[in-house]
């Protein structure tokens, strides 16, 4: 009788338990953390116009040197062909994409990428030893001292920026463009690349001001501009901007990204973990005790608490 | 040189498997002991050969990982032993939480693999992090919204759970009873520690994909992966205790309860039915049914992952004549396991390739890499098994002492 009495309790605790997982992990979730403390309108920005880019890769070289890396292609090599790839070394890149056009003429477009900075960004909020942070004014760096070298960056980063150093067995670093955060943007100078860009297809400034000026350019140019200026929304903005003459996707620009901020995802997840545990050992510790008690008010029949 | 490993990784891996067979079939003669042996020594070597040119050259230099495909097999090896290290929480839970005491006699052997499974965890995180000598640091520089954060501290505070509940073991064998006693009333707490870690870990490595929705193939990203991770690891752990069962009863010559294991697959078999319900809901709901066929292999390891490995058991622990023989349960146990290893696999590799548009493939040093922490578990556990009170003697209860184990060999 006493046997049935514990099994059921066990039974209706499984119910109970497993119900109350479902509601916890179902339940929809209204609080959602803004991560970040910048603001959108405020944060530091470039603006990119693909349609003004001429493909000299001076922003390349000056990356480089402005930043002290020594990648093995330092961008000198300015001819079309020539494939640039970011590395743990080299956090500016210009590659030429061929884009083929209906009248069997194919476009060049030169094409810089970088960091996006987003305003949420993945990074910063997967890394687990905060390597990556988010300065007030946009800027997401990275600092080596704390970064174990566990790539999680590299898996979460929707941009597939950050890039690793394979060949060194006990420091490996990650590397990706700081947006010259300390050496330059904090005395007031823009970064290199806009500096160094000869045709002013880079623009610096505050993201409000350039999400307008893209905005104007769009207007006032119909034809030369898709109506898409890409960072606007894209993972809840970044701010790095890019307006182009072409649909984003034939430039190898990612065209699947929500437009909610990647950190949200798991903050669902991580937001519940201090209710889950209460829960659980709330649970867990009466079911443990109650049954223990039941159980030593029976002792004397050692097999009877089995079923 | 590149064949060569593989050719000698393929040899050393049949080798293996044709020990286990013959362990299973009863043929484990002293030939086929010490050809293991041999052979054992000889991969340990090398292994140890690829490791130091691992940090002698970096990550670069023996794996086929890169900028592109920056996690590779050992991450989904890495998750599949946490996986299979489940059932050292499901025992305890069932024994300590739910008092169904008959679940006494295979607490120990689980407890062991949970902690060893970890071990072979920690191990691996060892040579895949690009700064080993720093794994302490998400202990120090806190970052409470990323999930690696989390699972580094479930990993490290469960790790020292699993000790505390296998330390009464130690103690019994160092002759200690009194400590044995202290531990054991303190039993409940630390069990119920052990399951909210396991619980959150297990889910967590589930968790852990939810940062890329739009990279992991549709077929396996789901908000509920972290859901799907914790529900499919409780049933492969359920399974290994037959697994685990079978083997020592065969190498140790421990008794054999079937009724027992015959529990365990009914429970693995609800188990099993929850995840495999759940899963059909969810992809119903996110009706992404077509993507098996957008792209096909990944469809085929998809079907192969759910039906063969989660319905195939489900109806194979329902038929009478899988049911009641031993080695039916141990075979299907051993699907539910493969099952899981490549649903880990699928979800945290596979699932990646149409997004990156790159083909990584593990190089034989990789894997030998994993093999050799693998090894090192099993004879971890076969050390434990020979000289710890870790098994019961034939019959049920734990012996309170641990002189005089005739058939121990």
């Amino acid at each position: 009788m006493f046997a049935s009495d514990i099994s059921s309790s066990r039974r209706r605790f499984l119910k109970g338990a497993g119900a109350s997982v479902c509601a916890l992990s179902i339940f929809p979730k209204k609080l959602r953390a803004n991560h970040t403390k910048v603001s959108k309108g405020e944060a530091y920005s470039v603006l990119v116009d693909l349609t003004r880019c001429i493909a000299c890769r001076a922003c390349s070289r000056v990356c480089v040197k402005a930043n002290g890396l020594d990648p093995a292609d330092d961008g000198s090599n300015v001819s079309p062909q020539h494939c640039e790839t970011l590395a743990y070394n080299k956090w500016s890149t210009v590659n030429v994409e061929n884009v083929p056009e209906p009248m069997h003429k194919s476009l060049a477009v030169g094409v810089k990428r970088q960091c996006m900075h987003c305003l949420e960004p993945a990074c910063v909020s997967v890394c687990p030893v905060g390597a990556f942070s988010q300065t007030e004014k946009g800027p997401v760096i990275y600092r080596s001292q704390r970064c174990i070298g566990c790539r999680y960056c590299m898996i979460a980063c929707p941009f597939e920026i950050p890039k690793f150093n394979w060949h060194s067995g006990f420091t490996p670093v990650v590397g990706k463009c700081q947006f010259c955060a300390q050496n330059r943007l904090f005395k007031g100078l823009p970064p290199a690349c806009v500096e160094a860009c000869p045709t002013g297809a880079l623009k610096f400034g505050s993201r409000e001001k350039l999400l307008f000026e893209a905005k104007v350019r769009v207007k006032a140019n119909p034809k030369k501009y898709i109506k898409h200026i890409y960072g606007e929304n894209e993972i809840g903005g970044t701010s790095w901007l890019y307006l182009s003459g072409i649909p984003f996707e034939k430039l190898g620009f990612k065209s699947n990204l929500p437009t909610s901020p990647i950190p949200s995802f798991t903050w669902e997840v991580v937001s519940r973990i201090p209710i889950i545990i209460a829960a659980l050992s709330g649970l867990f510790g009466m079911v443990a005790f109650s049954l223990k008690k039941h159980i030593k008010d029976q002792d004397d029949l050692p097999k009877a608490g089995a079923s | 040189m590149k064949l060569l490993g593989w050719i000698f990784l393929i040899g050393v891996v049949t080798i293996f498997f044709w020990a286990a067979c013959a362990v299973a079939f009863g043929r484990y003669t002293q030939t086929v002991k010490r050809l293991c042996r041999y052979t054992l020594r000889i991969f340990w070597l090398v292994s140890l050969g690829v490791l130091i040119l691992r940090f002698g050259k970096g990550l670069g230099a023996i794996s086929a990982m890169s900028d592109k495909f920056p996690w590779g097999v050992w991450i989904g090896l890495l998750q599949s032993g946490v996986a299979l290290a489940a059932g050292g929480f499901v025992t305890a839970a069932t024994v300590h939480i739910f008092h169904i005491r008959r679940f006494e006699v295979i607490l120990r052997p689980m407890v062991l693999t949970a902690f060893l499974g970890y071990l072979f965890v920690a191990m691996t995180l060892f040579v895949e992090v690009g700064r080993p000598q720093r794994l302490w640091h998400p202990l120090v520089m806190w970052q409470h919204t990323s999930i690696m954060f989390e699972v580094a501290w479930c990993v490290t505070l469960y790790i020292t759970v699993l000790m505390i509940e296998f330390s009464p073991v130690i103690f019994e064998h160092l002759d200690m009873p009194k400590v044995v006693k202290a531990i054991h009333y303190g039993a409940i707490p630390i069990v119920i520690v052990g399951v909210i870690l396991s619980t959150l870990h297990q889910s967590s490595m589930g968790s852990m994909f939810l940062v890329m929705p739009e990279k992991i193939y549709p077929l396996w990203f789901s908000p509920l992966l972290p859901v799907f991770f914790l529900i499919s690891a409780v049933a492969v752990g359920l399974c290994t205790a037959i697994i685990e069962s079978f083997f020592s009863h065969k190498l140790f010559g421990r008794s054999l309860e079937i009724p027992l294991l015959q529990s365990l697959a009914a429970a693995a078999q609800i188990v099993l039915l929850v995840y495999f319900g759940l899963k059909m809901v969810d992809i119903s709901m996110r009706k992404e049914w077509q993507s098996m066929w957008t792209v096909p292999w990944l469809g085929v390891s998809f079907g192969i992952e759910l039906f063969g490995c989660v319905l195939l058991p489900i109806i194979l622990f329902s038929i009478p004549a899988v049911r009641l023989h031993v080695r039916g349960l141990v075979f299907t146990s051993f699907l539910v396991g493969g099952g899981i290893i490549l649903n880990r696999i699928n979800v945290s590799w596979f699932s990646l390739i149409p997004y990156t548009h790159t083909t990584y493939f593990p190089t034989w040093m990789e894997l030998c890499v994993s093999l050799f922490f693998v090894t090192l578990t099993v004879v971890a556990f076969g050390l434990a098994a020979h000289h710890l009170p870790v098994f019961p003697k034939a019959g049920g209860k734990i012996p309170p002492q641990t002189s005089s184990e005739p058939n121990l060999n």
